[in-house]
């Protein structure tokens, strides 16, 4: 999951290391860093806003390593579901139990579907779909489209995915 | 100058073309250091021999108002074991069930040593592997730009421009009706049958679309490309083939939305094939529109390398053939 996390540093030398050491030494992945050393807080301490991806059983082993390395933490946010991707789906979609369909991703536990349209031009023609799925990781992704895949051939819908380009 | 004697065999729309476009370009061909001069030229019913050098001009009206090439009945195959040549101009019609006379036709060729040029898809879709061993054994050329979207550049590029680079995956649009259908949907928010009218009317489709609609011919220049660049031993019947019949205009809308527009495309990894309907960014060098095909080939060291183009059509046909005459016997 990707986390961006607001920290604040007393203005002495080596605090900048204190507050990555624990994230590297935990596996996470630091995205980006923005240090803004002119800015004091109230407290007069340095404003720093970070962004790492982690695992998420991780997150509270670095929490606790920053607050025993004397880093302030004044904000975080997870964002568990970071990448997204859209397919159509062509078919006898909501009589063929849409709801299964889409429990078949979010039963899934890395990936959910987060936004469907539905669009129903006449009774007994094929209706279209667009999906917007969000899952973890780019594998988690992909694999979250071909379980919808493998449903779909069940039932006969096509499923239009993405060309493979689009997830590199 | 070095001569080199060609047949044509086969006479419909891409051997026509050939004839037009050799007598077009006499000039240019001179210029890279050889005569082409055909000496036999044969249809499905008849033929014409001549080991000066035949008047193309006269088999083409020939061919148009009496619908034979000329006065002798012998089959293309005949022409090939008896009448001496260096090159093959082989452009019968693709049959993919059989491979049809084509087959014994480049097998033929290659025995007697003569260096092959095609259009014809359905040999190579099947017996790629038997062909290019059959060209080897016995030291003749066998080049078939042509099979793989028509006047765009594929099979040259990968052997010629970006020599050398490992090939990881080629994607791209390989049948321009399918093209067309999709685009012209997505513009009259038409249904897929209304569309397949209009092409038909306008002689983009066949009157039986079924070889290109439902992805076949795709499947066969795909079956090609993972032969000749990964090596496989593909016919077409290893192709993942899902067509367009399926598509709505209500999903182009939707994709559109989302940014994208809806085309088939074709996917070659080493060890997986298959074409079918797919979400394209709008902006991305995939989405051509009308009737154009394109590659987009991923390379190791070159990165990504898109190449697009006429995919159709009797004259851009004949462009791919005359470039691979050319690259064969050059002298410059």
């Amino acid at each position: 999951m990707r986390v961006s996390m607001d920290i604040e540093l007393k203005d002495t030398p080596g605090q900048l290391l204190c507050a990555l050491t624990p994230i590297s030494e935990l596996r996470g992945n630091l995205k980006s860093i923005v240090h803004h050393h002119e800015e004091r807080t109230p407290r007069g301490t340095i404003p720093v806003q970070l962004v790492f991806e982690a695992e998420p059983d991780n997150l509270d082993a670095i929490i606790k390593k920053l607050k025993k390395n004397g880093i302030g933490i004044s904000k975080v946010d997870e964002k568990r579901l970071i990448e997204e991707g859209a397919v159509i789906l062509i078919g006898h979609i909501v009589h063929t139990d849409i709801q299964d369909t889409i429990d078949s991703i979010d039963r899934t536990g890395y990936a959910e579907v987060v936004d469907i349209s539905l669009s129903m031009p006449h009774i007994n023609t094929a209706s279209s779909a667009s999906l917007k799925i969000c899952a973890v990781g780019i594998k988690e992704l992909h694999e979250a489209i071909s379980i919808l895949k493998n449903i779909a051939e069940k039932k006969d819908l096509l499923v239009v995915e993405p060309i493979r380009a689009e997830f590199s | 100058m070095k001569i080199i004697r060609a047949s044509i065999i086969g006479f419909g729309s891409v051997g026509q073309g050939v004839a037009q476009v050799l007598l077009q370009k006499k000039e240019e061909i001179q210029k890279k250091g050889f005569d082409l001069k055909v000496v036999a030229v044969a249809d499905s019913r008849s033929a014409a021999i001549d080991e000066k050098g035949l008047d193309l001009e006269k088999i083409l009206k020939s061919k148009k108002e009496i619908g034979r090439v000329g006065p002798e009945t012998l089959s293309g195959l005949k022409v090939i074991r008896n009448v001496d040549h260096e090159v093959v101009i082989e452009t019968t019609p693709t049959d993919i069930e059989t491979g049809g006379v084509g087959l014994d036709n480049m097998l033929t060729a290659f025995e007697k040593g003569m260096d092959v040029v095609t259009s014809n898809k359905g040999p190579l879709a099947l017996k790629y592997g038997e062909l290019a061993e059959a060209a080897q054994k016995n030291n003749a050329k066998f080049r078939f730009e042509a099979t793989v979207g028509g006047a765009m550049p594929a099979i040259n590029l990968i052997r010629d421009s970006i020599a050398g680079n490992s090939i990881i995956s080629i994607e791209g649009i390989l049948n321009g009706t399918c093209n067309y259908i999709l685009t012209r949907m997505m513009e009259e928010h038409a249904s897929y049958e209304q569309m397949l009218a209009e092409s038909q009317e306008l002689g983009i489709a066949e009157t039986d679309p079924t070889y290109d609609v439902e992805g076949i011919d795709a499947a066969c220049k795909l079956v090609i490309l993972a032969n000749y660049v990964f090596g496989m031993k593909a016919t077409y019947h290893d192709v993942d083939v899902k067509g367009i019949t399926k598509i709505t205009p209500e999903a182009l809308s939707l994709a559109q939305s989302e940014g994208y527009v809806i085309k088939q495309i074709g996917e070659v990894k080493d060890g997986f094939i298959q074409t079918s309907p797919r979400l394209v960014p709008e902006s991305h060098p995939l989405a051509v529109g009308g009737t154009l095909n394109v590659v987009s080939v991923q390379t190791d060291l070159a990165g990504t390398v898109t190449s697009t183009g006429r995919g159709a059509g009797s004259i851009e046909t004949a462009s791919a053939i005359l470039s691979d005459l050319i690259s064969i016997y050059r002298e410059d």
